[in-house]
């Protein structure tokens, strides 16, 4: 073979592999990229129901809570936090795998730690932000009553405002049982047993509708889409995790170091910077625009 | 096969402090994205726009969100150092989206068309009160 062949690094005369990478990490990039096409479907059938909807939730009402911060109206807030450490993730991740190149091995064991602990700390959020979004009461105008209900895959309660009159109007149709989870929003400190021996009267005083913000029910393929999007994409967080752990676990026992390399530990960074950049995308669908 | 690229020994103490500066760099841009990404975001919330202005920069927040997933994919996941050829099998497939997008959404928006046409109790049902007078047949988006 000419020195000429070797500068000019014709990759297609064999003897080598023609894309200079190794088996696993080409199928971990040919997986990742049928995963993308997985998560695009799921948000291009968002983006097409939300197309043919007339109305869909803003982004900055629905996800406008902070932990310990109650009722504050603080939109965003909370999945800038989210966002913050899947990127301060993403970059430890690389380091660890940086650190692989050049067999340091406790700089993996480092990074890699700290990798975990963003999965972790990621997944407790969404965690959090599930529960409160399930469990959260909200006033919503249904068939000339007042109701209050959470988001779930089968009720949205963030459809289009309702005007003062109307809410009045239903209040006074409201039943009893109605009233007791009415003023139960705006004092959660009392229990609905406490609340159901007040009069009617008595609730409807301790009802403030200005607060409440009632509204229509919204499009209910809202819940479906959010909780089964953010649900797979933390999937892919949870088992990104855990096969981190499995890597944590290899690296301390010497298997890359007996090995030579630490190539395994590229192919879990693809994975877990694959599923930063799904977040980048669920992120933009859901709560931006 | 050797890959070459992945040399077991260690590379010069230079170049290794500038592979991690390019992270770290990297890091900045992305965050500095999302922070520009956010404030657009709540600016459609907390100021009073027209629609072609929200739709403005939502389509500048999509085309941010590209920037992000572009250095993702090319530093963070070295796809960037990768042979050409390899690059491509990656790449093209993904032009894709570009049909896939495109007749999706265009789908979408033409249920909702359809349905405010032939179906006037649930148009006045779902559409927002400031918009009823207006054209039905306004720019989708849900709002």
């Amino acid at each position: 073979m000419s020195t000429a062949a070797v500068t000019k690094a014709n990759w297609w005369n064999g003897g080598k592999s023609p894309f200079n990478l190794e088996y696993g990490k080409l199928m971990m990039w040919y997986f990742l990229m049928s995963d993308a096409f997985t998560f695009g479907a799921f948000l291009i059938s968002y983006g097409t129901i939300r197309f043919s909807q007339n109305f869909w939730p803003d982004p900055n009402v629905v996800f406008n809570a902070f932990p310990f911060a109650g009722h504050a109206n603080l939109p965003l807030a909370f999945v800038s936090l989210m966002t913050f450490i899947l990127i301060m993730s993403s970059v430890t991740m690389v380091l660890a795998v940086h650190a692989g190149h050049h067999n340091d091995k406790k700089g993996v064991v480092k990074w890699l730690i700290w990798t975990i602990v963003g999965g972790i700390a990621f997944l407790a959020c969404q965690a959090w932000e599930w529960t409160h979004m399930i469990t959260a009461e909200h006033a919503v105008l249904t068939d000339g009553t007042l109701d209050v209900i959470g988001q779930t895959t089968k009720v949205n309660p963030w459809g289009n405002p309702v005007d003062m009159a109307q809410a009045t109007a239903a209040l006074n149709n409201t039943s009893h049982e109605g009233l007791v989870k009415l003023a139960h929003i705006e004092n959660q400190a009392k229990s609905f047993q406490q609340l159901g021996v007040l009069s009617d009267a008595t609730l409807k005083g301790m009802i403030k509708l200005e607060q409440l913000h009632v509204r229509e029910s919204g499009p209910v393929a809202f819940g479906g889409f959010f909780y089964g999007i953010t649900g797979f994409h933390g999937f892919h967080v949870f088992s990104g995790v855990i096969i981190n752990i499995v890597m944590l676990i290899m690296t301390q026992k010497n298997v890359f170091h007996n090995r030579g390399h630490y190539l395994m530990i590229e192919k879990a960074g693809l994975y877990w910077h694959f599923v930063d950049l799904v977040w980048v995308f669920v992120f933009l669908c859901f709560y931006l625009i | 096969m050797e890959h070459n690229t992945h040399s077991t020994e260690a590379a010069p103490h230079a170049d290794d402090k500038a592979v991690v500066k390019r992270i770290w760099r990297t890091f900045w841009i992305l965050l500095i994205i999302t922070i520009i990404e956010l404030l657009m975001g709540l600016s459609m919330y907390a100021v009073e726009m027209p629609g072609w202005v929200v739709l403005f920069l939502k389509g500048v927040i999509c085309i941010l969100t590209l920037a992000k997933a572009f250095y993702i994919v090319a530093v963070f996941m070295h796809l960037g150092d990768e042979i050409r050829n390899m690059i491509m099998t990656i790449v093209v497939p993904l032009f894709l989206f570009v049909w896939f997008i495109t007749a999706f959404l265009w789908d979408g928006n033409s249920f909702r068309t359809m349905r405010n046409k032939y179906d006037k109790f649930k148009l006045e049902k779902t559409m927002p009160k400031d918009q009823k007078t207006s054209d039905s047949a306004r720019h989708g988006f849900g709002g």
